[in-house]
């Protein structure tokens, strides 16, 4: 009853229904002011609390290797090596593996086992990260120190020029179990982002390349990536951004430690680690200012990454527009 | 022990992320050195048996508990490193210790049970300089006659984040080693030339407990209670000690503790034939200018309730209490702290 009444005045009169239409769409414009208004909070309070430190630095604050909170000498270049480090590390090992997960999935998976699939990747990344890391303490840390590093150490670390990658002791905890940690973790992000992405191919580019005659591996090689290639790559750019900035996981098994080492297996440490290590303990305002200066770079180098993504993902779009 | 540990170190996440200003009314709250946790913690269970009223301690470092009580979100902050003169004046702080306690050196060498290897402060300084790399490098064998030690590298762990555990240990190498002292230094955190960091003697013990030949610091009550591998030390005397109550409460023996503003005593590297050399107290930090003194009031019962029925549990876990004489100086010290209508929030016959 009431329904039809106001459907009634709606039709009589166009007034309340302009009027309402502008509330509405001030009230969601305000929603989206707030995001922006929030992003602009965060940016100059990072500023802001990063000024005394690249006042009392300059930008050399970005390329010192130097952490010395006796001395307050404070330099962003190990963490960020750490960050940039472990990032890659992720993605040599999670994009392909991604990869092949998804065109399995789209391509020669049996129906019957597409959604157990799919729905198991889906829980994966769901995982909260704290239970990566506690699990990567305990479990995967101890495994890494007692069987993979001795390998690598024995056999790749012989091995000229790549040798000093994986030089020095199995301390179990390092650079490499982070990175493998966190490859862990984008897995599933990029496999279901793939999948997405794949299932946008139209079927008839598809059924046109088999009947051809060519192979999967053909069908997916020159038809299938390249025709959504630009989406990919902005898909594993949202990945990258969200491996650099995970911070509880790789914590627990990086080794916190600011140094720039050669070798992979060593202990390092990446910025959001460093920040929620110290942050709480920071006890001169040069230190605290230090610490949001890293905060800084991490988000200028995220933004960068996203932004891309975003970019590559629109000309992708227009492409397929056009 | 698997789970205990696990706890313990979702615990360190979990007191980092809480925030300090969500703290029901009726709680004293409070934040700062990991070192004193266990003996609060334990302390805190009984109180709030006898009275009804809890403590929401934060173990979440001495420099956070600084900073925490410095901005006020706290009635008390804990610290290991005892502040000085001025700072207390700065921030018109008083400052007292609750309990004493060891720093032990643990390990996880296979075959090595607690109390069998032996150290000394310059072989210590050397492994966490990153001049010692291995097991069986001679130092340590020379203290370890027949004891077998592995050909192996040894994995340093230290604490990632400001630590007044890590001050007292900085402290007592700077003491012994000259390296140490002008390279290095004494702080909460220090640039460490080698090793791993870890959040909190929690973490610090879980990853010693992970690492296999590693080696790492811990407040003594953690080493315990993980039932971790400590070492014996060779103390300023030249006598090999183990880490006992007694050898800590050796230490304090000779304390002058009205020598220092705000009883700030430091027990490195203290003389004496059965000395532990790595003994360290911790201390309370209130405002001397309380912006709640009813709060004030409850924290400083909870202390003085301690002071006099905590000695057990302190026992328990190997700290020592305050001698009764620092105790009645201490309370002395109290009446500076005064709440908004200025008057004093704590008197004798409360």
């Amino acid at each position: 009853m009431t329904a039809t009444s106001d459907y009634d005045s709606g039709v009589k009169s166009t007034r309340p229904v302009a009027q309402s239409d502008r509330i509405f769409g001030s009230l969601t414009l305000a929603a989206a002011v707030v995001v922006l208004l929030v992003l602009l909070g965060v940016f100059a309070s990072l500023v802001l609390g990063a000024w005394p430190a690249f006042k009392e630095y300059g930008l050399s604050f970005l390329w010192t290797a130097k952490w010395n909170p006796v001395t307050d000498k404070f330099g962003a270049l190990a963490p960020l090596y750490g960050t940039v480090v472990t990032s890659i590390i992720a993605m040599v090992i999670a994009v392909p593996v991604g990869l092949g997960i998804a065109i399995f999935l789209t391509e020669t998976c049996p129906r019957v086992l597409r959604r157990p699939l799919g729905i198991a990747i889906e829980l994966l990344a769901g995982i909260p990260s704290i239970i990566y890391g506690i699990w990567g303490l305990f479990v995967f840390a101890p495994f890494m120190q007692s069987y993979i590093q001795p390998f690598l150490i024995d056999t790749l670390g012989h091995v000229p020029v790549i040798g000093t990658l994986f030089a020095g002791p199995p301390y179990g905890i390092g650079m490499l179990t982070a990175g493998l940690i966190l490859a862990m973790m984008i897995l599933p992000f990029i496999a279901s982002l793939a999948r997405d992405i794949f299932q946008t191919v139209p079927p008839m580019l598809r059924e046109s390349a088999y009947g051809m005659g060519m192979t999967r591996w053909e069908v997916n090689r020159h038809i299938v990536i390249p025709h959504v290639r630009t989406a990919l790559v902005g898909g594993i750019m949202l990945s990258l951004g969200r491996a650099l900035g995970e911070t509880m996981a790789v914590t627990f098994v990086i080794g916190n430690a600011h140094r720039i080492s050669g070798s992979i297996l060593a202990p390092g440490t990446t910025i959001s680690a460093a920040i929620a290590n110290e942050f709480t303990e920071a006890t001169t305002p040069i230190y605290t200012s230090s610490l949001i200066a890293l905060g800084l770079v991490l988000f200028i180098l995220t933004f960068i990454v996203l932004a891309a993504a975003q970019w590559m993902l629109k000309r992708m779009k227009q492409k397929s527009g056009a | 022990m698997f789970i205990t540990r696990l706890t313990l170190t979702a615990a360190i996440a979990g007191a980092t992320l809480a925030s300090a200003a969500a703290v029901q009314a009726a709680d004293i709250s409070g934040a700062g050195a990991t070192f004193p946790y266990p003996i609060y913690s334990a302390w805190a269970k009984t109180y709030k048996e006898k009275t009804g009223t809890g403590l929401n301690y934060q173990a979440i470092g001495s420099g956070g508990g600084i900073k925490q009580i410095e901005s006020r979100t706290v009635t008390f902050g804990a610290s290991d490193k005892p502040l000085g003169g001025d700072e207390l004046e700065k921030n018109t702080l008083v400052q007292f210790p609750t309990v004493m306690g060891g720093i032990v050196p643990v390990v996880n060498v296979d075959g090595i049970k607690p109390g069998e290897l032996v150290l000394d402060g310059e072989t210590l300084a050397k492994i966490y300089e990153g001049k010692i790399t291995k097991w069986n490098d001679p130092a340590i064998a020379k203290l370890n006659e027949g004891v077998k030690l592995p050909d192996a590298a040894i994995a340093v762990v230290h604490r990632s984040d400001g630590s007044g555990t890590t001050f007292n240990y900085t402290y007592y190498l700077a003491s012994v080693d000259e390296t140490w002292k002008n390279d290095i230094g004494v702080s909460t955190a220090v640039e460490w030339p080698v090793g791993l960091g870890a959040k909190g003697n929690q973490g610090v013990a879980a990853n010693v407990d992970q690492t296999k030949n590693s080696i790492g610091y811990v407040e003594y009550a953690y080493a315990l209670q993980n039932n971790m591998t400590y070492t014996d030390m060779i103390n300023k005397a030249g006598k090999k000690v183990a880490p006992k109550a007694e050898a800590f409460a050796a230490a304090a023996a000779n304390a002058d503790w009205s020598s220092q503003p705000g009883f700030g005593v430091i027990l490195a590297n203290q003389p004496g034939d059965k000395t532990w050399p790595m003994t360290a107290a911790t201390f309370i930090l209130m405002h001397k200018d309380a912006k709640d003194g009813a709060a004030s009031t409850e924290a400083l019962k909870f202390f003085d309730w301690a002071y006099a029925n905590g000695g057990d549990a302190a026992a328990k876990l190997d700290y020592i209490p305050m001698p009764e004489n620092v105790v009645a100086q201490i309370k002395k010290e109290w009446g500076q702290i005064k709440g908004k209508d200025g008057n004093a929030v704590w008197s004798m016959n409360h």
